[in-house]
């Protein structure tokens, strides 16, 4: 079947398409040059005054794994606020702060998304992460190991194992849960709580290990580059939270030595300890920083007003957070000598000074940073805010004086702390396009994804123009997904599966012998049946592996 | 003949997977590391391959078909059991969604427990791993431990070696309430538990006196449910030395009305030692025949738990009112679909409302259900996922055998699309 979409505004960065009107043609899945002349097109759109880009990637967004479903079962009274009933085509469900898996897809198809990565995937619980990311529709999807806190890699840094062994100890792992980068959460952190250590700073020992925060990060940093995986190492640093943090993150930055890093939720990590109340924004610095520094790409992590729930693999920055908790329940868990959840509800308010001050600073992040492509739109869902906030966050970038508006009744103090009225910026159509698509699958590495140029899957979406960006980002005319529309005004009208997408960095096969024998004497499981294998993504017909080539790679 | 190894149990709970079995046939033999709990399980014969209607031997079309037809003219089914593998709840969540059936693990009643501390205060808990190497005090209440799970102490307490400790056998380990029914938890040195006994009922009395002292709190009597103050003012003083102390528990174990408190105490007191600077960890113990499982996978298809009802078109979870049992025997069902894939001898409720039964092989009835399909056991007759008890790890679950028995998932979606 032949498709052409006619006459829409295209926002494509990818090949540098900039709101030029052009015809896309769709064939079997992919984009596809114009045919011949005598080709019969099946299928025509005509999309005169429609805004096209390709589907938007969510590329931090915690929708699969352990801590989700703890945040799920922890609060009945958040689902049953919005129920979700089934239709002839859709299953029901739940949704608000953290949506069952069939209404995660739904919505994010909804809002224009075609695919989301789970940032947070645990060695141990990968296996989860992959069956409720396989029970969510439509997306495409992907993970993130998580290293940093787990026994084995700190173990080889007491022996100052040679920089060869842990490259091959990270590209084992990243097979072996099946996953596409590699992200560290509170370096040692997690490992240093269950020592009983409540906090750690960059160059903090471990009291176990002897091991600091910075020698794990310069490690992990240096085997993701020399596997010659795509997206850099995924960094969740030092002291969430904490008045004062900008400057662990800035030596965090500096610590790096231009090795490729992505630090992620950077708004929560950007604090100063300035003020009355001692916590005062850090955005111009942290921006600045990053602005210089070209190694590093950020995804902001903002925080919007209201009722969520933060999920985070940090159990000890969220046993720390577990009194601001609302409603007062919370979860933390020790994860098997390999890393840690935290699960605390919270309702972020206008009138809170604190809260405030974060809803201002990750806005001054995102218009403080000059390169679209080196920062990414996130709320860290659902820590920051729910992922369906993405519309309103959108507006709040593009459209100064509703910006102004909604800063003009937050908090008063928090209104004097911040920058955030004298700054003009607004973000354009492709910024955003760059931002949540182009720049997004350039960062993780996905092969022939978020572009509209011949030989792209057609994952595409159709926007009407409307200056309230709100309103035109929250209910796309038309989404296609490989090739097949799924969505039309906002509305699911066909259901399919996406792919998960890997790489498969090698490693020395002579690592397993060792870590057989670690297995064996320390841990509860089998190596051979702690390893994913690729049946257990494919075996019930919908799943598949999409495996994208690794830097170097001949294509 | 052929000897499979490193065998991942689904029925014990606590992931034993170093099994080595025998398969000659369609017959099973568990020759390394077997237990009480799981070697008969593994090797429980297969005696009924053919589904029936109305006692018949029927095909499974025939018994799916009128499965789907006995659905079809129902108001208010309820899916009962709930035993199965993460493919097999997938399907039966399908259909339940399509249904507007009511979901409940028949476990439900003893996790509630769990759930309603859980959702009202939350808790800190740890996972296996980190007891096997970390845990220097092992505080056990209400349960007798080893008869739960016949390995848990040889695999995750007396390890021969831990990444943390030089000498596992240098830990502690208490009862409170029941008293260990054998000597599994005696150290290899020969170091016995300290037991202080109480009845259940008196656990939440016990419990919360612990706790008082733990947090520092006179206590104003001399003995609570017949064990001395001193004595748990001696536990409570161990627990504040101890570096990683672990105390678990069985929700299903505390058989008494409102014993969520006392799950909700302890999983506060150790919050409270928590933030008496050292760590400690609860450690809530289940997961056996798939009742983790189906919280989990229900948990990520409707966002609650498996007690919940799709009468209404969408997810409504209500951890009381959709009891099957209660929903049963009130009148308000009117159909009974019963799903368990592991346990032969945990059969249906008996009622006189239609009853589908998806049931491993070898189940007898006091009263022949109206369809009944004897289904493969996931980790035996076909590969699988299920929960271990710590609710992290997925153990993936083998294909040992050639039996030709259908999955429940095969069933019920079967049994989904002709509806
Ligand atoms: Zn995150």
């Amino acid at each position: 079947m032949l498709i052409k979409l006619t006459g829409g505004a295209v926002y494509d960065p990818a090949s540098g398409v900039d709101g030029a009107k052009q015809d896309i043609y769709i064939q079997d899945g992919r984009i596809v040059n114009k045919p011949a002349g005598d080709v019969q097109v099946d299928k025509e759109y005509d999309l005169k005054g429609k805004v096209v880009m390709s589907g938007a990637i969510d590329m931090h967004t915690h929708i699969g794994g352990g801590k989700g479903n703890i945040a799920r079962t922890l609060l009945p009274e958040d689902h049953r606020a919005d129920p979700v009933a089934r239709t002839d085509i859709t299953r029901s469900g739940c949704g608000h702060a953290m949506p069952s898996t069939f209404v995660t897809g739904y919505r994010y198809a909804e809002m224009g998304y075609t695919a989301g990565f789970e940032p947070a995937v645990l060695p141990i619980n990968a296996r989860q992460a992959h069956m409720e990311m396989a029970d969510i529709p439509i997306l495409d999807k992907g993970g993130y190991v998580l290293l940093g806190s787990d026994d084995y890699l700190l173990r080889m840094l007491t022996a100052k194992k040679d920089q060869k062994a842990i490259n091959d100890y990270v590209a084992f792992t990243m097979q072996a849960a099946k996953a596409i980068g590699v992200k560290v959460v509170n370096p040692g952190g997690i490992s240093a709580f269950k020592f009983n250590q409540r906090k750690l700073e960059l160059d903090e020992q471990n009291s176990h290990y002897g091991v600091t925060p910075r020698d794990i990060l310069r490690v992990l940093a240096t085997a993701v580059k020399e596997l010659g995986v795509t997206h850099p190492l995924h960094v969740h640093g030092c002291n969430l939270g904490v008045p004062g943090n900008m400057n662990t993150t800035l030596d965090t930055i500096q610590g790096i030595g231009g090795l490729p890093m992505h630090l992620t939720h950077i708004q929560f990590h950007s604090y100063g300890t300035e003020g009355d109340f001692k916590f005062s924004s850090g955005a111009a610095q942290i921006a600045e920083a990053v602005n210089r520094n070209k190694n590093i790409t950020i995804d902001v992590g903002q925080i919007l007003f209201g009722q969520t729930v933060t999920a985070s693999g940090d159990n000890m920055r969220q046993h720390a957070n577990h009194k601001h908790a609302s409603p007062n329940k919370w979860v933390t868990m020790d994860i098997e000598c390999d890393a840690g959840c935290g699960v605390v509800p919270f309702k972020y308010k206008d009138k809170n000074f604190v809260n405030a001050l974060q809803w201002a600073i990750g806005l001054e992040t995102f218009l403080l940073v000059d390169d679209p492509w080196r920062i990414f739109l996130t709320t860290d869902h659902p820590n920051g805010a729910p992922f369906t906030s993405y519309p309103h966050l959108i507006r709040l970038l593009m459209d100064r004086s509703f910006r102004n508006d909604v800063l003009s009744t937050i908090h008063p103090e928090a209104q004097k702390m911040t920058t955030l009225a004298s700054i003009e910026r607004e973000y354009s159509l492709q910024e955003i396009a760059i931002m949540t698509r182009a720049g997004a699958a350039r960062l993780i590495g996905l092969q022939d994804r978020g572009g509209l140029s011949a030989g792209n899957w057609a994952d595409i979406t159709v926007y009407t123009d409307n200056v309230d960006r709100q309103l035109m980002f929250e209910k796309p005319d038309y989404v296609f997904k490989d090739g097949e529309l799924v969505v039309v005004d906002g509305k699911v009208i066909h259901t399919k599966w996406g792919t998960t997408h890997v790489v498969k960095p090698d490693f020395d096969a002579s690592l397993e012998k060792d870590l057989q024998k670690y297995f064996d004497r320390f841990m509860t499981m089998k190596l051979g049946n702690f390893k994913i294998s690729d049946d257990e993504i494919t075996e019930d017909g919908r799943g598949s592996l999409t495996v994208h080539p690794l830097k170097g790679d001949v294509a | 003949m052929a000897e499979i190894t490193e065998v991942p149990s689904p029925f014990c709970g606590i992931g034993t997977d170093d099994l080595t079995i025998q398969v000659d046939g369609i017959s099973l033999k568990v020759v390394e590391n077997g237990c009480a709990v799981n070697s008969p399980a593994f090797e429980q014969a297969i005696t009924d391959t053919c589904p029936r209607v109305d006692g018949k031997d029927v095909s499974l079309d025939v018994a799916v078909a009128r499965a789907a037809a006995l659905l079809k003219n129902t108001n208010q089914p309820v899916i009962g059991g709930c035993a199965t593998d993460v493919n097999g709840m997938r399907a039966l969540l399908a259909l339940a969604d399509r249904s507007g059936a009511v979901v409940d693990n028949m476990n439900f009643t003893g996790a509630r427990n769990n759930f309603l501390a859980l959702q009202d205060s939350g808790w800190m808990n740890t996972t296996l791993a980190e007891v096997k190497n970390r845990c220097d005090l092992l505080l056990v209440i209400g349960i007798d431990l080893e008869g739960f799970s016949p390995r848990f102490f040889e695999r995750y307490l007396w390890n021969k070696e831990s990444m943390f400790m030089d000498d596992t056998g240098k830990r502690e380990v208490i009862y409170l309430g029941k008293a260990p029914s054998g000597n599994a938890s005696t150290s290899p040195g020969g170091q016995t538990a300290s037991v202080f006994e109480c009845v259940n009922e008196d656990l939440p009395d016990v419990v919360a006196v612990l706790r008082a002292l733990v947090k520092g709190n006179p206590i104003r009597v001399d003995s609570v449910g017949g064990i001395a103050v001193a004595d748990l003012q001696c536990i409570a003083d161990k627990l504040k030395a101890a570096s990683y102390s672990v105390v678990t528990w069985a929700a299903g174990a505390l058989s008494y009305s409102q014993a969520e408190l006392t799950v909700q105490t302890i999983s506060e007191m150790v919050k409270d030692i928590n933030d008496r600077n050292t760590r400690s960890s609860g450690l809530p113990l289940g997961g056996k025949e798939g009742d983790q499982t189906a919280n989990q996978v229900c948990g990520w298809t409707t966002g609650y738990p498996a007690r919940t009802r799709f009468s209404s078109g969408y997810p409504e979870y209500d951890p009381f009112l959709n009891d099957a049992n209660f929903l049963l025997g009130n009148g308000e069902a009117d159909a009974l679909v019963w799903v368990q894939a592991f346990n032969a001898k945990a059969v249906p409720p008996v009622t006189a409302l239609p009853t589908i039964v998806v049931g491993r092989s070898g189940m007898t009835f006091a009263k022949e259900p109206d369809v009944f399909i004897p289904v493969g056991t996931p980790g035996i007759d076909h590969v699988g996922h299920a929960y271990r008890m710590d609710n992290v790890v997925a153990i993936r679950l083998k294909k040992l055998r050639e039996s030709g028995l259908p999955s429940t998932s095969d069933v019920l979606n079967a049994i989904d699309q002709a509806l």
